[in-house]
């Protein structure tokens, strides 16, 4: 079931209605229900899953719970009796035993997520080389990918390693964790949740309240709008453009690059909007997932401000771990013996960054675009670190740190640079990427952009007309958001203002949206994640 | 709690808003004014005033092209009412029908066979003409849902806005002349073509694998048929005289059965061409898929002797009421008839049918 699906819409609308009618206590029940119905339209095989998933993360977090009460009341009961070395190789027993389930259940959930979705990719890698030596082909497995899977898997494995931590304890009632792990808006592309900030949220229960519903459905029509009046009408630009790399060249590969920031962005954030939106009308809030990234002066920034749940997912369960793991402990003490400790500190920094981004690019999609995405990322992040020392002295220098007009360049040089890197999700293949990029530099002829070939992309003028007007109202959007919430300012605003906005922009989904026969059902790109 | 105060606010705002959203609905639709006129066919019979009607028309392009109303009135006195679309689907017609009955009740409702063939749904367009011109009923939700082919969704039928709010960039001078009132394209239903072309050849029928029409279609013949007869109504059947689509002998031998186990009047206009008067010379305005002015005269004379005799359709010119109203009718038919005649000498061809899909 699509979230820009008339089907969609009527089961938001009926869940709204029996949400506020039933007492609160039955609320988490029917959320639960609601989900699964949801997550049932993409397949049965796919509810087998994610079930599966969540029985295997619930008992092992329980049991690893139980082992925290165990040794708590252990101690308590033995506080006198027990020596420090006793008391430490207790801890370090159950710690073991903790560990055990930890990697049993991170093992098999990560397990599900690694065979569904990257066997078809080692396979086509295994015969491509057995191509080379002229061997036999491997079969591809006929599996489809499951609804949001690493989204799910994530979010479990986040609870799970959290409760391992001691963070908190785990949830006992098996009904609430599958709400936590398949709560229905963020089951398809996130945000990627914690336990602590959703969880009491999801069971405790929500009167009515008319600001949460209005404020929330404005969120949902704003996200609908970016997704349909933006996302949608500039895809088939996008693809004509990726789609077509022996037509497509120079000039136009640019033009792709800054349409797909376009459409990805539009898509993506436009989806995310809906989905906060909808846990807003529910009286639950969701942690944003982007701050305004297109804003960004450099990478890191950037990556901060996009997709934000992902990259703290990252940084706590892959980063960190990484970083303080045996194995890194050993590389940096090596690295500092054999290359002095100025320089011999950063490998193991850089090392566990090389690490989160090739993760990143494998979990955003098997295939090697991803991969060198990731790694291409990862390249920029640590150059731009390592040129630190220069961009210093060339803002002394020239005198430009905190001028406008600087800022307008740092600005639109991450775009454009983020813009080619992720331009990658389009082409084919790797080498042809490459070969796009080369053609910027090699068959650059801007006249191009003149001759109508911009209408022959699947766009017209109509089209055009209703992009750059999208486009306008999303960066107007975006600029008034920088000085606080839209919403807050509009519900200041006279009744006849806020009313003609609501309205515009409803109706505007309405008129200019690119939906139905005559185009594409369009998936959230971030669906197939 | 929310204040009345405030409740009542977001009434005037859900009001204004239901009226923006019904005034846009309706700037968007196709107004089917100066081209593709089939698309307007339905709704005109709602508009229309005097639905004191002694016989109904169902179907397809063959009754619509091949029927003059106004003929069987200056011949026969008797009244009709034209309730064709453009591939008329056997649940259009079964669903048009229960709807008109809600309107008036008829003394004969002719309903032409062919869409017999059809057993499924065949394209969005005609789905839309047929269903968009119905107003909003239960019997139009049971059409909507007997129609729609895989790709289309109900919503859009209720909400026509959701179907046609890509057409905001292709809006033109007529959709705003057309805003709120619409002229009458048809003569009580029939559309009207002046234009000749003769029948060279006749396509060579295709061998079928199965013959036999599908249950479903049986089925809605049915439903027609005891609605009729729960109604009192006298249901004609008809295969209207145009050479191609072919009318197999085959198909012919099961409505031929059908009517005499049903007890109805089944008439294959095909077999009578010869005594209607029909020439393909001259009565076709392209090639024997429709009649033209001519042709639709000649067989509203042949067929309202046979339905007056056979069902004592009384001769109403007397009546004076009925009498104004079709002098009315007759006026305008033979203005429109003129018109034509003039465009075709002017230009050679009919402006309104220039634009028409080969596909019909």
């Amino acid at each position: 079931m699509l979230f820009t699906s008339y089907n969609f819409i009527l089961f938001l609308l009926s869940l709204f209605i029996i949400y506020y009618i039933i007492p609160k206590k039955y609320q988490w029940m029917l959320l639960l229900a609601a989900s699964f119905f949801f997550y049932s339209f993409s397949g049965w095989d796919n509810v087998a899953y994610i079930t599966v998933t969540i029985i295997a993360t619930y008992f092992a977090a329980l049991k690893i719970g139980q082992l925290h009460l165990q040794q708590e009341s252990y101690l308590k009961e033995n506080k006198g009796s027990l020596s420090k070395e006793e008391k430490k190789a207790y801890k370090e027993k159950v710690k073991s035993s903790q560990k055990k389930y930890l990697l049993i259940c991170l093992f098999f959930d990560l397990g599900i997520l690694a065979v569904l979705k990257y066997t078809n990719f080692v396979i086509s890698n295994i015969n491509s080389i057995s191509r080379i030596f002229n061997a036999g082909e491997i079969s591809f497995l006929d599996i489809a990918l499951p609804m949001g899977i690493s989204f799910y898997t994530f979010q479990s494995v986040g609870y799970l390693v959290d409760v391992y931590r001691g963070k908190y304890l785990p949830e006992k009632n098996i009904g609430k964790f599958a709400l936590f792990v398949s709560f229905f808006p963020q089951l398809v592309q996130g945000p990627i949740s914690r336990f602590d900030d959703l969880g009491h949220q999801l069971y405790s229960g929500h009167g009515f309240d008319f600001r949460n519903v209005s404020f929330g459905m404005q969120r949902i029509i704003w996200g609908f709008f970016k997704k349909l009046v933006i996302a949608d009408r500039i895809l088939p630009a996008v693809k004509t453009i990726t789609q077509n790399p022996d037509t497509y060249q120079g000039i136009y590969v640019l033009v792709g690059m800054v349409f797909y920031a376009v459409q990805l962005y539009a898509d993506f954030t436009g989806g995310i909007d809906i989905t906060i939106g909808i846990a807003e009308v529910l009286g639950i809030k969701l942690k944003e997932n982007f701050e305004r990234p297109f804003f960004s002066k450099s990478t890191a920034e950037y990556w901060r401000r996009w997709h934000i749940t992902m990259g703290t997912w990252f940084r706590d369960y892959v980063f960190y771990p990484v970083s303080v793991s045996n194995a890194m402990l050993k590389v940096s003490k090596f690295s500092r013996e054999k290359l002095g400790e100025k320089t011999g500190k950063r490998v193991p920094v850089y090392l566990s960054t090389i690490i989160v981004w090739f993760a990143t690019g494998i979990w955003h999609g098997a295939s090697w675009n991803f991969i060198v995405w990731g790694l291409l990322n990862c390249l920029v992040i640590i150059v731009s670190q390592e040129l630190e020392p220069f961009y210093a002295w060339f803002h002394n220098r020239f005198n430009v740190r905190g001028k406008f007009i600087f800022k307008l360049f740092q600005v639109g040089r991450t775009f454009l640079l983020m813009s080619a890197i992720r331009i990658l999700d389009c082409y084919r293949n790797v080498p042809v990427t490459f070969r796009m990029y080369w053609s910027v530099f090699t068959k650059w002829n801007i006249n191009e952009l003149f001759n109508g070939a911009l209408l022959k992309l699947g766009l017209d003028k109509a089209d055009y007309f209703v992009l750059v007007f999208g486009i306008i109202i999303m960066i107007a959007v975006s600029l008034a958001q920088r000085s606080g919430s839209i919403r807050e300012k509009l519900s200041a605003r006279p009744e006849i203002v806020r009313y003609a906005a609501y309205v515009g922009l409803f109706i505007s989904i309405i008129v200019f949206g690119a939906y139905g026969i005559g185009y594409d059902s369009n998936q959230f790109i971030y669906n197939q994640f | 709690m929310i204040a009345p105060k405030k409740i009542a606010k977001l009434a005037v705002a859900a009001l204004i808003t239901i009226a923006l959203l019904i005034l846009l609905q309706s700037l968007l639709m196709p107004k089917y004014m100066t081209e593709i006129l089939e698309g307007a066919l339905i709704s005109e019979y709602y508009r229309e005033e005097n639905k004191d009607h002694d016989v109904i028309f169902i179907g397809d392009c063959e009754v619509y092209e091949n029927f003059s109303p106004v003929t069987l009135w200056q011949e026969y006195g008797i009244t009709s009412f034209i309730r064709g679309s453009a591939q008329q689907l056997i649940w259009h017609s079964y669903y048009l029908l229960e709807e008109t009955l809600k309107y008036e009740k008829p003394k004969v409702v002719v309903f032409n066979v062919l869409s017999m063939k059809y057993d499924r749904p065949q394209k969005e367009a005609y789905n839309r003409m047929a269903l968009d011109g119905m107003p909003l009923s239960v019997t139009k939700l049971k059409s909507i849902k007997a129609s729609m082919m895989d790709d289309e969704k109900f919503i859009t039928y209720i909400f026509p806005i959701l179907r046609y709010h890509s057409r905001w960039s292709e809006l033109t001078a007529e959709d705003f002349k057309y805003l709120f009132k619409k002229d009458r394209v048809t003569h009580n239903g029939y559309l009207m073509r002046v234009d000749v072309k003769p029948l060279t050849t006749i396509p060579t029928e295709r061998k079928l694998a199965n013959y036999r029409f599908s249950d479903i279609c049986y089925e809605y013949l049915d439903k027609m048929t005891e609605l009729c007869k729960k109604n009192g109504i006298e249901l004609v059947l008809i295969k209207a005289p145009t050479i191609y689509p072919h009318w197999y002998d085959e198909w012919d031998k099961q409505m031929e059965d059908y009517a005499e186990e049903n007890n109805l009047l089944y008439i294959n206009f095909l077999k009578y061409t010869d005594e209607i008067g029909i020439d393909y010379q001259t009565d076709t305005y392209d090639a024997g898929l429709h009649l033209n002015l001519s042709g639709a005269e000649k067989l509203s004379r042949y067929f309202g002797k046979i339905i007056q005799e056979e069902f004592n359709l009384p001769d109403r010119r007397n009546d004076e009421k009925l009498s104004r109203i079709w002098a009315a009718k007759a006026d305008l038919y033979v203005q429109e008839m003129e018109k034509q005649y003039a465009e075709l000498e002017e230009l050679g061809y009919l402006k309104a049918f220039n634009s028409r899909r080969n596909d019909e």
